[in-house]
């Protein structure tokens, strides 16, 4: 339909430039527009990665969609059940345990450190006997699909290094982050949409804020760079038409456009201009896909009732969820999602529950929807926050109501799909939450997994810049084969 | 003397071996010739495979050997003693081609562990030179550059001054010539965007096609250089470089005040400060004798870094982080050496030790800066040390400072402990809690040894290290930046790493007469800029053949003109000025124009004034795109589709994509249409039913030249067109006049205007509007 669109509104000349045009450059070229062109220059860009050889094995996932539980939610009120802080609550925190481990400013200086338990309860799920707290439900009845891994640990100890630490493999700087070195490596599965996109949605709960840096291309080409969806008119920046101007006027103007930059290019034999003609087709196109994808109107009621009424309001973390599987599903590499509010410092309890029930239940929906489509396979889904939050109380102390500080030494975080060994929990911490005692996994060896997940040997898929060649991995990481199926 | 004509003996030779910036092709032509230059040639095959285990790093060393020094690669082996890494003139002797060579996986170099591999060619390479006598060469940008005599030239009727002849030698070798000079129109459009990014306007289009008089195109270039939009278009450079913002960063990215600095640097372009003070106000203009307020302002360039405002942080670790930035901006942008590899271990490439780099830190280390000032709750427009602008000031030594009321205006800016003095350690692994061996200020010996005798131990002496004669690196730096930003690519194209690992430069001798003459000028940057823009190679058109292309793909010969798409600033201005609604005001504080809605919402932690994004009314809307503010966190969305810098961390050089993403935004941006609407009010204005003069008139605006006869007839079709829809569709004319804020007069809502406005986004949105031809 758009294909015919296109054609009918060409005339004769235009018909003519174009295949004059395709010859020129080549089929290669145009059908990979918003990847740079394998073929075409000889750019570091385009050596590195054609020495690279991706994919270096057979890759289990080819997509990922990343829920981002931005603030840290407590991996005490999730996950990671200590039922030995509900026993010694309100006892100071056993030097023994803490061994002098860094805190943060906000509450090195107390007086006490006293432990305390999770006020919500947990029990135990699926054949995998999996503990996850009861602020959880629709997890909790897909344990099996999912890893629970327990024993994360990272080096930040605030929020914006942590977070920019999860996304580009370093703390501070203006590395690629995660989607711009999968666009990177592995290109797009579909011409009119960007490979990286990014679905951002606020909590009820104490928030962070985001920054654009976290879905930068760094030093990457800025074809990498992650495309922000807004909830608003336009789901892209600009993408609209102006009023007063339909589809078939927007091709007339194209095609004046088209041919008076030809005539540019007849002056001018700069290959920049023929781009530029191609790049306000895929523009063109784009305004069909985009809007299409990103219409929750026509989803069935089932789906809407699997991942809540909310789904149908934009911008919420629900909606997010389920646009996050329509992208995907039409090719879109990696979807990440920011959802806001996971900054339990005080008032826990209830801000959790809050958090918990805005996202729980889309969460769950979106593993339920991607496996019924038979998606999830070839799909990996990622939820976590930054860093866990301490087994001792910050501030105020009381049963019902505490906060917790940022904890970086452990906490919890589940991935599923895309060959991820489903059911399973990995990684234990001690018996008060503090410390790691089994298989810790830093966040350079998740995004070594990760990668490895996606057939790309994290060492090999690199880029040089200013005189170095650089990895989302940095230096370090190694693959957690046993999470892999 | 004799090693230096030697240098430079084979650098010469290696002109016509060396065909480009990519060392894989360049290496296949060298085989077959007799010269193999170190730093041309074996270098940059060694650095990139060798050296991470067996370079300047002592910690991570392999089996005791280096090859980076002549020394280390003719010793005899640690583990073999009766075995050399080289023998000068034997290469089957030499373990380092048995090794190369091995086809066994736990002999074999580099491993395969490493994941890099040797090429058959680098290989030859590696043989060629070891049996010519293995002569190691001192790092070229580590010899301070001398002018060399000018090469003669094939090209005489072409050549118009020194540069020209660089240029000719280079092309004539790989067997190119160069463009005839550039259409008179092209020249002017090319000369004003680079020189003011803004757009001739119709009436200097017209003076210089009528200025047949001889001088016309220098008289062209003295006025651009003396307009003052010649500094705030080099603001822009020196903004991206300076990492200039409007708020602190990180997540509660509260407002800042640092836009007077941002006056000065315009200022300063304008007044044509020489480099070498603009660079030591800016290192330690509060350190000069007696300085003033205007010398201590420039310092801001030290802190314009991001400051934390997170609840929780230690302080400590955010104070190490702030000084690690300052020392790696400076190190980069003024000096061209990537050293932030250092902060945690011996460079794996460059001379840079970790000790190295801690002295440098320690520059910058003894303010009385603070890593946290406390939260957003608390936050001020600037931090300690802070510098107050008062009223008297502005009337007075502060005069370019932009500032409409009656308030005053807190700078963040530097200044030294007096009588105390902050130790600086090694820190281990670059973390903040592992401090190790004490050091003091001073700077790498394999660049130029710090002479204590002459220089006192602080930033001002640093500067002075900086600006002296000796240094190596620092005018070649920025006469490549200059270079850069009128030709889009720097003779050297790291324009921030001059190391190891970065890349050579395609005309090492022009770059050196450059630099030579920069300095002997007295650092005159506009004599500068006016060298280069007036020579032929600058001057010639931009067009360009197949046989060019095939020979010459990337333009590192410059036997044509490049085209440059504009920058993201420089967009903006072209579309305000061409319509005539940029309004001319340099400075002040940043502005808010039209920004789709809801960006800084859907990011904010909510806390701080700068959670929802207020737009300006009137004026302010039409400010050029240097005075857009910068909210760190979710930076203006135009310029970064356009490739802007995100102000992060220091960038001396911005891609040049060319994405759908683009197109969209100059479709559909209201500002674009808006432009469009006023300029069409205008020549209905200007030329009443007159279709023809109107459309001519608004091609010569945005595109800077007449149109020819077939364009402009596709231009008064689409006219025609959109006037028969616009009569049958009165709603759709309405609606499409009605964007923006400037009102619109009823007697101009008509199918003409409206129709008019169509054909001016159609030229706006032409490859040609937005690139300097």
């Amino acid at each position: 339909m758009e294909k015919e669109r296109l054609e009918g509104g060409l005339n004769e000349n235009r018909r003519k430039f174009l295949s004059k045009l395709s010859l020129g450059i080549g089929s290669v070229a145009l059908g990979s527009l918003l990847i740079p062109d394998l073929f075409k220059g000889k750019s570091t860009l385009d050596t590195d990665r054609l020495m690279a050889n991706i994919p270096h094995f057979a890759p289990k996932a080819k997509r990922v969609i990343y829920l981002f539980q931005n603030g840290a939610p407590s991996q005490l009120e999730s996950f990671d059940y200590k039922p030995m802080l509900n026993k010694r609550l309100g006892e100071e925190l056993p030097e023994s345990i803490r061994m002098g481990q860094r805190l943060t400013g906000m509450t090195s200086g107390q007086s006490s450190f006293p432990l305390v338990g999770s006020y919500h309860g947990f029990k135990q799920y699926g054949q995998s006997d999996a503990w996850v707290s009861d602020l959880f439900p629709y997890t909790a009845k897909i344990v099996d699909d999912i890893c629970i891994v327990k024993s994360m640990h990272t080096e930040a100890i605030n929020h914006d290094p942590a977070l920019t630490f999860f996304q580009t493999g370093a703390q501070v700087g203006n590395r690629p982050s995660m989607g711009a070195w999968l666009s990177y490596g592995l290109g797009s599965e579909n011409n009119n949409l960007p490979s990286f996109c990014v679905l951002l949605s606020r909590g009820k709960g104490n928030g962070q804020g985001v920054y654009s840096k976290l879905w930068t291309n760094g030093f990457l080409d800025s074809v990498h760079q992650g495309v922000q969806f807004s909830s608003g008119e336009d789901p892209v920046l600009y993408l609209n038409d102006p009023d007063g101007m339909d589809k078939s006027d927007r091709r007339r103007m194209l095609d004046k456009l088209a041919e008076l930059n030809q005539m540019s290019y007849q002056a001018f034999g700069d290959p920049e201009i023929n781009t530029k003609i191609q790049q306000y087709e895929m523009a063109f196109r784009m305004q069909t896909a985009v809007p299409e994808v990103t219409d929750l109107s026509k989803e069935p009621d089932s789906i809407v009732k699997l991942y809540g009424p909310e789904c149908l309001v934009p911008g919420t973390y629900a909606a997010n969820c389920l646009l996050a599987r329509k992208l995907s599903e039409n090719g879109v590499r990696f979807v990440q999602l920011y959802h806001q509010g996971w900054d339990q410092h005080g008032n826990l309890p209830n801000e959790m529950a809050m958090q918990a029930k805005d996202t729980d239940q889309a969460s769950a929906a979106l593993i339920t929807d991607l496996k019924q489509r038979g998606l999830l396979d070839e799909t990996l889904v990622i939820w976590g926050g930054e860093f866990g939050r301490t087994n001792y109380c910050q501030g105020r102390f009381s049963e019902d109501n505490y906060g917790r500080d940022h904890h970086p030494r452990a906490f919890s975080m589940w991935m599923a799909g895309g060959g991820v060994k489903p059911g399973t929990v990995y990684g234990e911490t001690d018996e008060f939450g503090y410390n790691i005692v089994k298989d810790p996994v830093h966040v350079h060896d998740f995004h070594a997994t990760m990668l490895h997940l996606l057939g790309i040997d994290h060492e090999r898929l690199t880029f040089r810049h200013q005189g170095r060649r650089y990895r989302l991995t940095d230096v370090a990481g190694h693959v957690v084969n046993d999470l892999l199926v | 003397m004799i090693n230096r004509l030697l240098y430079i003996f084979l650098l010469l030779l290696s002109f016509f071996l060396y065909s480009c910036g990519e060392k894989g092709d360049s290496s296949g032509a060298l085989v077959s010739a007799d010269q193999i230059s170190y730093n041309f040639h074996v270098r940059p095959i060694l650095s990139d495979n060798c050296f991470a285990c067996h370079g300047p790093d002592a910690n991570k060393r392999e089996a005791g050997l280096r090859l980076d020094t002549e020394e280390g690669a003719y010793a005899a082996l640690k583990e073999t003693p009766n075995a050399h890494a080289i023998v000068p003139g034997n290469p089957s002797k030499s373990e380092v081609v048995k090794r190369l060579e091995s086809t066994d996986d736990s002999e074999r170099m580099p491993p395969p562990s490493s994941n890099l591999k040797l090429s058959d060619e680098e290989k030859e390479v590696i043989k060629k030179w070891i049996s010519k006598g293995a002569k190691y060469e001192p790092h070229w940008a580590f010899v301070p550059p001398k002018k060399a005599d000018l090469p003669k030239t094939q090209h005489n009727d072409w050549v118009k001054n020194e540069i020209d002849y660089f240029i000719s030698q280079k092309l004539t070798q790989i067997g190119l010539a160069p463009n005839e000079p550039a259409e008179k129109l092209h020249l002017l459009k090319r000369l004003s965007f680079d020189l003011t990014g803004l757009p001739p306007s119709l009436e200097v289009i017209k003076a210089f096609k009528q200025d047949k008089e001889e001088g016309a195109l220098e008289r062209v270039i003295d006025t651009l250089l003396e307009d003052p939009a010649f500094g705030e278009r080099m603001a822009v450079l020196w903004m991206d470089i300076s990492r200039y913002s409007d708020s602190y960063g990180y997540q509660d990215d509260n407002i800042r005040t640092q836009w007077p600095y941002r006056d000065w640097v315009i200022h300063s372009f304008n007044r044509n400060l020489p480099y070498d003070e603009f660079i030591t106000w800016q290192l330690a203009g509060d350190l000069l004798p007696d300085p003033s307020k205007e010398q201590i302002l420039a310092t801001a360039f030290n802190r314009n870094h991001k400051y934390t405002e997170e609840g929780g942080v230690i302080e400590e670790e955010y104070r190490v982080e702030y000084n690690v930035d300052k020392t790696n901006t400076f190190t980069k942008a003024i000096l061209g050496m990537t050293v932030e590899c250092a902060q945690c271990h011996d460079h794996k490439y460059d001379p840079i030790s970790q000790k190295n780099y801690f002295q440098f830190y320690a520059f910058f280390n003894n303010t009385p800066e603070k890593g946290y000032e406390g939260d957003v709750s608390v936050s001020k427009p600037a931090k300690t040390p802070i510098m107050w602008i008062e009223r008297d000031d502005l009337g007075d030594v502060l005069s370019f400072v932009n500032h409409q009321d009656t308030s005053k205006i807190m700078v963040s800016v530097m200044e030294d402990f007096r009588d105390t003095l902050r130790q600086t350690f090694i820190l281990d692994r670059g973390m903040y809690d592992a401090p190790t061996v004490e050091v003091s200020p001073s700077t790498p010996e394999a660049i130029l040894a710090f002479d204590e005798g002459k220089y006192p131990k602080n930033r001002l002496g640093l500067a002075k290290w900086t600006m002296s004669p000796e240094n190596p690196l620092t005018a070649r730096v920025f006469v490549n930046l200059m270079w850069q930003e009128l030709f889009g690519v720097g003779i050297v194209k790291s324009a921030g790493d001059y190391g190891m690992q970065g890349d050579l430069p395609t005309h090492p001798e022009l770059l050196d007469w450059l630099a030579v003459d920069f300095m002997e000028s007295g650092w005159d940057v506009k004599r500068l800029i006016k060298k280069i823009v007036s020579s032929a190679t600058y001057q010639q058109s931009a067009k360009v053949t197949k046989q060019k292309l095939a020979k010459d793909p990337d333009n590192t010969y410059l036997s044509w003109s490049p085209r440059i798409r504009l920058s993201a600033e420089h967009i903006r201005d072209m579309v305000l000025a061409s319509s005539g609604l940029l309004v001319r005001e340099i400075g002040g504080p940043s502005v808010k124009p039209y920004q789709p809605e809801g960006l800084w919402e859907a990011s904010t932690s909510g806390r701080g004034e700068l959670a929802i994004y207020r737009q300006d009314k009137g004026d302010n809307l039409y400010r050029r795109g240097l005075y857009t503010f910068i909210k760190l966190t979710s930076p203006p969305p135009k310029p970064i589709i356009f490739d802007g810098s995100n102000r992060d961390l220091c960038e001396v050089t911005r891609g040049r994509t060319n994405t759908p993403l683009q197109a969209l935004a100059m479709l559909n941006d209201p500002l674009v249409l808006e432009a469009s609407r006023v300029l069409a009010v205008q020549l209905k204005e200007n030329h009443g039913g007159q279709t023809h003069e109107a459309l001519e008139e608004a091609f010569t605006r945005i595109i800077c030249r007449t149109p020819k006869k077939e364009e402009f007839e596709l231009l008064e079709e689409f006219y025609k067109e959109e006037l028969e829809r616009f009569k049958a569709e009165p709603k759709e004319m309405l609606s499409t006049l009605q964007v923006g804020e400037i009102p619109l007069e009823d007697n101009m809502k008509t199918p003409e205007t409206a129709a008019l406005m169509q054909v001016v986004v159609a030229i706006y949105n032409l490859e040609e509007a937005i690139t300097r031809t």
